[in-house]
């Protein structure tokens, strides 16, 4: 039973694999810890991801899904041996879905001593509008 | 026969376990598990050690390093950066609070050549070995 459940997996792992092999990289990857706030106007993301440079930074929103990237460099210790470890050497990866409409022109991204902060504002469509009554 | 059968679901049971154990560990924020903050990762050679803290979101004038002996302490507060009330809170993950976390390393340390960078959220400390604690060869002599 699960052999023919890889099986039929199979060729859509090997596809994937295809598809990804032109980006790939052979490191490990994890989740990196995210505080995440919305205020009337805007989401605001804070993502953890120490040892990250601001040129290995990739965000990219496709519809409402909102993909983080950042990538790390293993640290070079000539001479030196690793010989104790509590953290992975690893590269950062999360997935988000947003339940907003955002104004993808206006995303603001910085990052400042391995936090990324995300500032997405809402579009204008998804504020809240009041609405005036008239009298007829 | 009846025991047969449990004995096997039980097994296949654990199987499940395993793979659950596994697919967490691809999936999950369970590297972060640690109690301790921040976690660290030591490189040693005979000439000393280095030592890196993950600490990111914080100012390297807001972290403290001091040493006695053998024994190296990093403390520090770190800051809740965002949150307001007007703010609705999705998710908060990240820790904030104060620190405290020492490392006691297996020689003795050159108190004046110790050196530590702070660079995109990550402390490097590097702890180099006091002279007079490193292998001394000694000669034979012959009478």
């Amino acid at each position: 039973m699960p052999s023919e459940l890889l099986e039929v997996v199979k060729p859509e792992v090997e596809s994937a694999k295809e598809t990804a092999s032109a980006t790939v990289r052979p490191r490990k990857t994890v989740a990196p810890r995210t505080d995440v706030y919305e205020s009337k106007e805007q989401l605001q993301f804070f993502i953890d991801m120490p040892g990250v440079k601001q040129e290995n930074i990739d965000i990219t929103l496709e519809q409402n899904i909102l993909t983080v990237r950042g990538g790390v460099e293993p640290p070079e210790m000539p001479g030196y041996r690793l010989t104790y470890a509590e953290h992975d050497i690893a590269d950062y990866q999360r997935v988000f879905t947003l339940s907003n409409e955002i104004e993808r022109a206006e995303i603001q991204a910085s990052i400042k001593n391995g936090v990324l902060k995300l500032v997405l504002p809402k579009s204008k469509a998804a504020l809240p509008r009041k609405i005036a009554i008239q009298s007829a | 026969m009846l025991q047969k059968f449990v004995a096997s679901d039980l097994g296949s049971s654990r199987e499940l376990e395993l793979v659950q154990q596994h697919l967490n560990r691809l999936f999950s924020l369970s590297n972060y598990a640690h109690s301790e903050y921040p976690l660290l990762n030591v490189w040693t050679s005979e000439n000393g050690a280095i030592a890196r803290a993950e600490l990111p979101g914080l100012d390297p004038s807001e972290v403290e390093i001091s040493l006695v002996n053998d024994t190296v302490t990093v403390q520090g507060e770190r800051h809740c950066q965002s949150g307001n009330e007007n703010q609705l809170c999705h998710r908060q993950e990240r820790r904030f609070g104060q620190f405290s976390r020492s490392l006691q390393l297996p020689f003795r340390v050159d108190a004046e050549g110790v050196q530590a960078k702070f660079f995109d959220g990550v402390l490097e400390i590097t702890l180099p070995r006091a002279e007079s604690d490193k292998a001394r060869k000694i000669n034979v002599i012959t009478e």
